[in-house]
């Protein structure tokens, strides 16, 4: 074990499957020799060489396609976006393309391509650089979308991405690299190294696609949430008192039925909550799934918090981000109806 | 004072509309075996000039003559007219098959054929293809069955993609032949991205790709370009200039100063410009850029000059948007009449044997349809299992599908 935050933890992962598998490469704009923007990639091209790890044009749908085509000779590429904000260029690429030639060939070819992408909000980084685009990628079938919350699943959860055969959206939340942000943005920054899912394995590990994880137990409501919003939640429950189940979907394609439907079975109130705007945001599907699933067992309408919908605005971070209050607030409203 | 001229907006326009006597008097073309063939290693920059011209072998007594002459046995070219005769024949069949209503949708390569299976035969069965929808001939020229590609297009029992895609949308991976997409251009930086994987891993095969000539104005033709050039990339870009995009003529895809070809030159690759209804130049093109890819000197595009003699597909009438007879006043003739009349002008072939071989194709088109009626067609309700409707979404089929499935009562 290794104290870890989550970009170390992310490297480790990446440094491991370059040693382990031959077939696998990193690359994208910036991770070569300067090991990236966030610093996920560091010492990657100085340890396996640059062929294993090197930079690439700034062309998201050619980075995407290059990809694609090395996963069909049969390599296992993992492709970084620098910002989940600079995807959209790959949108073709990944929809029409990674997401659909197992099915367009009748299984005569597959993608086992991961695409690394830091997403949400958090950093200042205006509407170019905060996005949670993810409901974007969950409605496309055909492939898997990731989101970790932690280091320790961070690392097991891309080795998992890594050596699947289909292709992966693995989203980063950003605000997380460096600790477990709870949307306290005006109380100190908290280091990964006081939280326990900090300490990583050493070496290989998986965390299985398509599990998620009860992070708190409780009776009164069930929050779903994922990424940064996990430590939102938890902060929430904390702050309010209210003895909140928060469950970490951690994959959201395929999504663990069997946990939310469990956890709300039990408690009977559902509160939905990511950061990405709330229309037609991933919460719609688990709503709709809840109410499929739970019906009977609901005591409350199923409550929503998202960001709003506009895009993400610079000056207005922390109006826009759905801190703790709001999550809290979203809880209430569930208890109160 | 400056001058405050009025402005004005222009809308590129082809030289030939219906009712118009077709006329490529225009059209510079170069004699046959008029270029020199420069080495390999030439640098791309020295090959700037081969973007701006026409590559031709066979000249117009059918001779083959000059330094791009590839001197091939008289059996590969029988071979070739063969493969290029067999296309032709499935493609008229199946067009009918099309016109009967037994299938939805088909797309013909008529008067592009030498492009496609004089690429196949120049290249290594496992040099792997990343083709656009219009690339039968490559497939038949690696001798792909007949009567898959008719289940394919009948999406029977037999469809080796499961009745997924529409008509002409194969996927071959044991024929190094990439499932084709539909999406255009897409292919093309994937076919980039093998390549690089293939020179990663030092192997010796590289990859083709086609695209037509409407498809570089698409962002991934240019991202395939310039990955190639950066990586030295060890594939082959080809733009098969047919002069049509459904209806669009190629001067809205690319500015008319300009050459498909001459794209290559600002990526530093180098960009060779073919008659493509010349079997032996298109041949002795793609092998230059496959010696050159082999050796480690990355990728090369080249533009296969052609025409496009029938509709985009059986959804158009190209008579609606060009002259009704362009194709026979196309200066560039007939990839198999000239192949035909190259074979008999060397001594190897004659009228009979001609008349033979092209009976002998249409009986095994014939015969290889009834068969492939005969396993059925998706107007007769044969079509594979529905439940194979679900597979091959993903690997495994997750919870919520088999949810559907249930739904969908299999």
């Amino acid at each position: 074990m290794t104290a870890m935050n989550m970009i170390q933890a992310l490297n480790s992962a990446l440094d491991v499957m370059l040693a382990k598998d031959p077939d696998v490469l990193v690359f994208g704009q910036d991770v070569g020799y300067f090991g990236g923007v966030f610093r996920a990639t560091e010492g990657l091209q100085k340890r396996h060489g640059p062929t294993r790890c090197f930079d690439a044009p700034i062309a998201e749908s050619g980075l995407v396609a290059v990809g694609i085509g090395m996963s069909v000779y049969g390599l296992r590429p993992v492709v970084e976006i620098q910002f989940a904000d600079y995807i959209y260029p790959a949108y073709d690429q990944i929809v029409s393309e990674a997401a659909r030639i197992r099915y367009r060939s009748g299984g005569d070819f597959h993608v086992p391509l991961t695409i690394r992408t830091p997403y949400g909000g958090g950093i200042y980084g205006g509407q170019t650089h905060s996005q949670s685009p993810e409901a974007l990628f969950t409605h496309v079938t055909g492939l898997k979308t990731v989101i970790p919350s932690n280091p320790r699943d961070a690392k097991g959860l891309l080795i998992s991405a890594i050596e699947d055969n289909d292709p992966v959206l693995f989203l980063e939340p950003k605000r997380l690299y460096s600790g477990p942000f709870d949307g306290y943005h005006d109380r100190p920054v908290q280091p990964w190294s006081k939280h326990p899912q900090s300490e990583v394995p050493d070496g290989y590990y998986k965390v299985a696609l398509g599990e998620a994880a009860v992070v708190r137990e409780g009776s009164a409501l069930t929050v779903l949430c994922y990424g940064t919003m996990v430590h939102v939640a938890l902060a929430a429950a904390e702050a309010s008192g209210i003895d909140a189940e928060i469950v970490d979907l951690r994959t959201l394609m395929p999504l663990d039925i069997g946990t939310i439907v469990r956890s709300v079975q039990k408690t009977g109130r559902c509160v939905v909550a990511h950061e990405a705007t709330m229309t037609c945001g991933f919460g719609a599907e688990l709503s709709a799934l809840v109410q499929e699933h739970c019906f009977y067992h609901l005591e409350a309408p199923v409550q929503r918090v998202a960001g709003w919908d506009t895009p993400y605005p610079h000056a207005f971070e922390w109006d826009y981000f759905p801190g703790p209050a709001r999550v809290a607030e979203g809880m209430r409203r569930v208890l109160a109806s | 004072m400056r001058n405050r001229g009025t402005l004005s907006l222009h809308i590129p326009q082809p030289q030939n509309r219906p009712g118009d006597a077709p006329d490529f008097s225009s059209l510079q073309i170069p004699p046959a075996g008029a270029l020199e063939r420069p080495s390999i290693d030439t640098a791309a920059r020295a090959l700037a000039p081969y973007a701006y011209t026409l590559i031709r072998v066979l000249d117009e007594d059918g001779r083959a003559v000059g330094a791009w002459n590839p001197r091939l046995e008289p059996q590969l070219l029988k071979k070739g007219l063969r493969d290029m005769m067999l296309t032709r024949a499935f493609d008229e069949h199946m067009y009918r098959v099309q016109r009967q209503g037994k299938i939805s949708f088909y797309v013909k390569s008529t008067g592009e054929e030498a492009v496609n299976v004089a690429a196949a035969l120049a290249l290594e069965a496992s040099d792997m293809c990343f083709p656009a929808y219009r690339q039968q001939g490559f497939l038949i020229a690696r001798g792909y069955p007949l009567l898959d590609m008719m289940c394919q297009c009948f999406n029977n029992v037999r469809d080796p993609i499961k009745g997924r895609q529409l008509p002409i949308m194969y996927s071959a991976n044991a024929y190094n032949f990439f499932t084709v997409s539909g999406n255009l251009g897409t292919q093309f930086p994937q076919a980039v991205g093998w390549a690089m994987a293939s020179a990663y891993k030092n192997d010796d095969r590289i990859a083709v790709s086609f695209v037509g000539d409407g498809t570089t104005a698409e962002g991934d033709f240019h991202h395939a370009l310039n990955f190639a050039a950066v990586y030295r990339a060890p594939v082959i870009l080809n733009v098969v200039n047919n002069q049509w995009a459904i209806s669009s003529f190629n001067g809205v895809a690319c500015n008319e100063e300009a050459t498909f070809a001459a794209r290559a030159i600002g990526y530093g690759l180098p960009g060779l410009r073919v008659d493509g209804n010349d079997f032996l130049a298109v041949y002795a093109a793609l092998q230059w850029a496959a010696e050159r890819a082999r050796a480690n000197l990355g990728a090369t595009l080249i533009e296969h000059y052609t025409y496009r003699a029938d509709g985009h597909s059986t959804s158009d009438d190209p008579n609606r948007y060009r002259p009704a007879d362009e194709w026979q006043a196309w200066p560039l003739g007939d990839p198999i009449t000239r192949l035909k009349q190259h074979l008999i002008q060397v001594g190897v072939w004659s009228e009979e044997e001609h008349q033979s071989l092209s009976d002998e194709v249409a009986t095994l088109t014939r015969e290889t349809q009834r068969e492939a009626e005969s396993i059925g067609t998706l107007a007769t309700g044969s079509r594979p299992d529905k439940a194979t409707m679900f597979e091959d979404v993903f690997e495994q089929i997750p919870w919520h599908l088999q949810a559907q499935m249930k739904e969908a009562g299999v």
